[in-house]
């Protein structure tokens, strides 16, 4: 394993070298210490390589991600998983506001809380939250899946488009356009997948779905199978 | 953009070390804030029959001394300043209410930075760093601090504008955000007997919440009377002489990031500031939510 101390080593370049990496490199096993919560940390990388962050983290860390693993082993400040396109991001502890904004894929697992606008304009990433999510989380959500274990804050789901929602606990409540959907076995089948894949514990036959009315937007049902 | 932070200690042992704290807060909001910072530190009470007051003038050279001394006489008491930066530091053996007079009618040219018996503030222009070692933060102790890092974006940077906004005694506030109904709201709590210093819209909030609390409300009703009464964008931070408080407006856009343990709890707009905080690792840490009042009390 390679381990970067962040008093040794200045953030830009940490990113720049794990943004360099080789499809072939070997080195696939990273670890970084002393944040100090900063800011952007392992941002932008491309390649299917595993960081592990030590400690609680700034805004934006994971941004963008491709193919890597990042795991915080800690706290997270708000933007984490921003427009991620694919690999895993999880958060050991609580993220702050905004995770996983704009994500267009792969998985992101916040195994405490996430703060307000959870998910906000998702198109296609899947989130699993082990705690409770605050207000406005899918917020004009697109696509993708939101999973949320505990409760949900007020105005879940507004203005939301082909987003699927999934709450075990209470929801404050729903957002402009949101409504509750049946669970067929299709989406059952589909949450289970998804926790198991989070590896966390949950009864998928507790959880309620929510989803678009397809009032607010100008939905056909021709289009159903690009969302 | 600015940068706010707050630390207020429970466990008493920690005390000799507030400034310390504080100032490792404050430097890690210096890219939200590289103009100018402000402090205010509740610390080194004064005994009952005597109040303090922080004061400003930006002449370095201003005669301290003198001040004091005219009024020891004009108030028969016993006075003493001691100048720190382009700030002074005035006890007085005497009732505020008689001194805050007699330094706005003689003394014009003197801006009355905060006043109490606990609470010392002290602004100025520069790096965070710069400011707090100025003003000797590291050295302070005290139970709770709160600070505030200016990126001036539409204004002169002075002292003015600058936060904390101390409307009462040992009562001060710092606001990231900005306020929509200030007008309104100032002409109403003009017409309630409150008067105002500048045209900014964070003293209005400030003076809203000295307003309800000489009204009788506790810090928790004052804040959710905030809550209905302010229009706008807010992440608040406000201390008291024994109360610390923070609230989000309802979108809560403007960020904050929340710490605590036993010994402390402990409020930044980012994660940077808390992280060198003792035991913050196993500290319990999280976004303070929307429209929600949080308060701590002292024993």
């Amino acid at each position: 394993m390679n381990v970067i101390d962040l008093t040794k080593t200045p953030l830009r370049e940490v990113n720049q070298r794990l943004q360099s990496l080789s499809a072939d490199s070997n080195e696939r096993l990273w670890k970084l210490t002393n944040l100090h919560g900063e800011h952007a940390c392992a941002v932008g990388l491309t390649q299917p390589i595993e960081v592990h962050v030590d400690g609680h983290i700034g805004y934006y860390c994971a941004g963008m991600n491709q193919e890597a693993t990042v795991v915080v082993h800690g706290q997270c400040g708000m933007g984490v998983a921003e427009n991620m396109m694919s690999g895993e991001v999880r958060v050991k502890g609580n993220a702050s506001s905004a995770a996983g904004a704009t994500g267009q894929g792969g998985l992101l697992v916040i195994e405490g809380d996430a703060g307000t606008r959870c998910g906000i304009s998702m198109k296609g990433i899947d989130i699993v939250v082990g705690g409770s999510v605050g207000a406005m989380s899918g917020f004009m959500a697109q696509s993708g899946s939101l999973v949320v274990c505990g409760d949900a804050g007020s105005s879940l789901g507004d203005s939301i488009y082909e987003a699927r929602l999934y709450v075990q606990g209470k929801v404050e409540s729903l957002g402009s356009d949101c409504v509750e959907k049946q669970m067929t076995p299709h989406h059952l089948a589909k949450l289970e997948r998804l926790l198991k894949k989070a590896g966390i514990d949950a009864d998928p036959k507790k959880f309620k779905r929510y989803g678009s009315a397809r009032k607010l937007y100008n939905f056909h049902v021709d289009n159903a199978s690009s969302y | 953009m600015c940068g706010i932070v707050g630390l207020f200690l429970k466990n008493p042992s920690l005390r000799s070390k507030l400034g310390a704290h504080l100032e490792t807060m404050l430097i890690g909001m210096t890219e939200r804030g590289p103009d100018s910072a402000g402090i205010a530190v509740y610390h080194s009470p004064v005994a009952d029959d005597r109040c303090k007051l922080t004061l400003f003038n930006p002449d370095t050279a201003y005669p301290w001394r003198n001040l004091a001394v005219d009024l020891g006489k004009a108030l028969n008491a016993k006075t003493e300043a001691t100048q720190k930066g382009n700030h002074a530091l005035l006890v007085a053996q005497a009732d505020e209410e008689k001194v805050l007079p007699w330094i706005r009618s003689e003394h014009p040219d003197v801006r009355i930075m905060g006043y109490g018996q606990l609470m010392e503030v002290y602004k100025d222009m520069g790096l965070p760093a710069e400011v707090a070692a100025r003003y000797g933060l590291k050295n302070m102790e005290g139970s709770h601090a709160i600070g505030h890092t200016r990126m001036a974006t539409e204004s002169a940077v002075t002292t003015e504008g600058s936060h904390p906004f101390t409307p009462a005694a040992d009562m001060c506030l710092v606001h990231n955000g900005s306020l929509s109904n200030h007008n309104n709201l100032r002409k109403w709590l003009r017409k309630n007997g409150q008067e105002f210093e500048t045209d900014n819209d964070s003293e209005v909030a400030a003076r809203y919440f000295a307003y309800r609390l000489s009204e009788g409300a506790t810090l928790k009703e004052a804040m959710e009377a905030g809550l209905k009464d302010l229009d706008g964008f807010f992440t608040f931070t406000m201390g008291t002489k024994d109360g610390f408080a923070v609230v989000r407006d309802g979108i809560a856009c403007k960020p904050a990031v929340m710490a605590e343990n036993d010994d402390w709890v402990a409020m930044a707009s980012e994660f940077r500031s808390l992280a060198y905080l003792p035991n913050v690792e196993k500290a319990k840490i999280w976004e303070p939510a929307p429209s929600t009042v949080y308060t701590w009390s002292l024993q």
